[in-house]
């Protein structure tokens, strides 16, 4: 791996960009990975379109912004559509299959993985707000890509208060992950 | 303070980078994509026992870094080009009265309110040419977070030797994206501070200029009196139309810097030893650069880099250098060219390409090879 990248598109107010940025802190500062995290929003609050990135690197990152996407993370169907077309022939898609529906043929060798994240945080965790941990779980189950010590040292650090509801998240979240990693084999 | 490491974004790099260079005085009006360096400041400057103002807007925002400068206090403001252009006159009086300030612009899509929370690097020329008059500027162009933190610091460090306001320009990307941060030990870092004034009072001429022409600084509430005015002044800091006080007073102001430039001129060379093909890049379109480099090599193509980590004084000699070498200069740049003419007076008759992008996505890699590989065939 000398250039791996993840691509996390929404809306503003889901955490999109928060999701990237506990997803890189943890491949920097605990996994010691080189990692560049880059966002785009437009000037609204909550609502407009929010797009993240991350990139991870055994080598200085030279080029900081996503390419060619290794991972999208689609949590909108107008991110779907936007990007849809920059993922990796061989990626890896994983939709919230409450707010996103495979509108047209994907590439062969794309895998999507289906996570009701928004349902699981809603239902399970007790918040909507969780969605973005749920997902970041449901990512590391699948492409193993971060440490689970790391994500859980980085969610004690962040969010003291929530401290129970997002581990229980991220727990949740990887299962769902496992459940849909299962199903493909 | 031992050691730190952070993973964050360019703006709280820069902050942090102004905090270890004991910046005391931060006075701002916040705008995208600059904001965070005014909320990090609001954070941490009572914790340092320093002082965060927010102002009605960017004019009396620098106007109150000058005066805190002058009482000692290391002072910064932060904004991006909409808020330079409103600070452009007091940018020239810091300039005549030789107040040490650092400014940071985070450079976003302009003219006008353009494109706030959208990169470009629109704003290169206005440092130097924005305020009325001859004057030199120093403004220092970072690539990484990293950099964020050690241009400010080196921003800092310069501000305080040559009496003078000093740019950090660094585009949106750089502004907000996280990277790896190192906050050295403060015993680790170095750090200048301006000369003062010393010798009895009574014998004191606020602007008599040392060897290095550079006048030793009387603070506000010291024993010293001393007048400082945007008019040309004498060394007694008196106004004077006489045309001998105007012509060694700008003379003076622009020589401290011009005769320093060797020392204040940061560059980067990737890849040059053999290279035939140049690329000149700075900021975000700099790392574009290096990936597309690295790929030309790999087809064969004797391509390299000189990255300014600084702008302005121009790296007149460094770029003479390059164009004696290669056989043709490729300037990438995040606008629709404005480093570029420099590049193009310096390097003549070397054939310069300007390869311009003037929106918030910088430069491809991809559309730098083709650039590149374009050239190469000719």
């Amino acid at each position: 791996m000398s250039r791996y990248e993840i691509r996390i598109g929404g809306f503003g107010g889901q955490g999109v960009v928060t999701m990237a940025v506990v997803m890189g802190e943890t491949a920097s500062l605990f996994d010691k990975k080189y990692v560049v995290q880059t966002q785009s929003y437009g000037p609204e609050a909550r609502g407009g379109a929010s797009k993240s990135e991350i990139v991870i690197g055994e080598e200085e990152i030279d080029y900081p912004k996503v390419q060619e996407p290794d991972v999208f993370i689609a949590m909108s169907r107008a991110a779907y559509l936007e990007y849809i077309d920059g993922l990796k022939d061989d990626g890896i898609l994983i939709i919230d299959e409450d707010l996103v529906t495979i509108e047209s043929d994907l590439p062969e060798g794309v895998t999507l993985y289906k996570i009701p994240a928004t349902r699981i945080a809603d239902e399970e965790v007790g918040t909507k707000q969780a969605t973005n941990v749920v997902m970041i779980g449901a990512f590391t189950a699948i492409t193993g890509m971060l440490s689970v010590k790391g994500l859980k040292k980085r969610i004690e650090e962040r969010w003291p208060r929530f401290v129970d509801t997002n581990l229980k998240a991220l727990d949740l979240g990887m299962k769902a992950g496992k459940a849909a990693l299962a199903a493909k084999e | 303070m031992p050691e730190r490491v952070m993973f964050t974004m360019g703006d709280i790099a820069c902050a942090e980078g102004a905090l270890s260079a004991g910046c005391k005085y931060f006075g701002g009006y916040p705008i995208t994509p600059a904001t965070e360096i005014a909320e990090w400041m609001s954070i941490r400057m009572p914790e340092v026992g320093g002082a965060y103002v927010q102002y009605e807007d960017e004019i009396a925002s620098i106007t109150s870094v000058i005066g805190a400068s002058w009482t000692g206090a290391k002072s910064m403001t932060a904004t991006s080009g909409p808020g330079v252009s409103l600070m452009l006159e007091a940018i020239g009086l810091a300039v005549m009265t030789e107040t040490p300030l650092v400014l940071v612009n985070i450079m976003r899509g302009g003219p006008s309110t353009g494109q706030p929370t959208k990169g470009q690097q629109g704003d290169v020329m206005q440092p130097k040419w924005g305020s009325h008059g001859d004057y030199q500027i120093i403004a220092l162009t970072p690539a990484s977070v990293q950099e964020m933190f050690d241009q400010t610091v080196q921003a800092f460090n310069l501000s305080e030797k040559y009496r003078t306001p000093v740019f950090v320009l660094a585009d949106e990307t750089v502004g907000h994206m996280r990277e790896r941060l190192v906050i050295p030990a403060k015993k680790d870092l170095k750090l200048e501070y301006r000369k003062l004034a010393s010798g009895p009072p009574e014998d004191y001429l606020p602007f008599k200029p040392g060897d290095d022409l550079v006048p030793p600084m009387a603070l506000l509430g010291s024993k010293y009196q001393f007048y400082a005015t945007g008019l040309t002044h004498d060394e007694r800091g008196y106004p004077s139309d006489k045309e001998h006080v105007q012509i060694e007073l700008i003379t003076r102001l622009n020589n401290k810097i011009i005769h320093n430039a060797d020392k204040i001129i940061d560059v980067e060379e990737f890849m040059l030893d053999d290279a035939k093909i140049g690329v000149i890049a700075y900021g975000t379109p700099s790392r574009s650069a290096k990936k597309a480099i690295k790929d030309a090599r790999d087809e064969g193509i004797k391509v390299g880099m000189l990255r300014f980590k600084t702008v302005w004084p121009f790296p007149e000699e460094q770029v003479a250098r390059l164009a004696s070498q290669v056989d043709h200069i490729i300037v990438a740049e995040q606008n629709l060219g404005q480093m570029y003419y420099m590049v193009k007076a310096e390097a003549a008759p070397t054939p310069v390409h300007l390869m311009a992008k003037p929106a918030g996505m910088p430069q491809l890699p991809n559309e730098i090879l083709d650039k590149v590989r374009e050239i190469n065939s000719l």
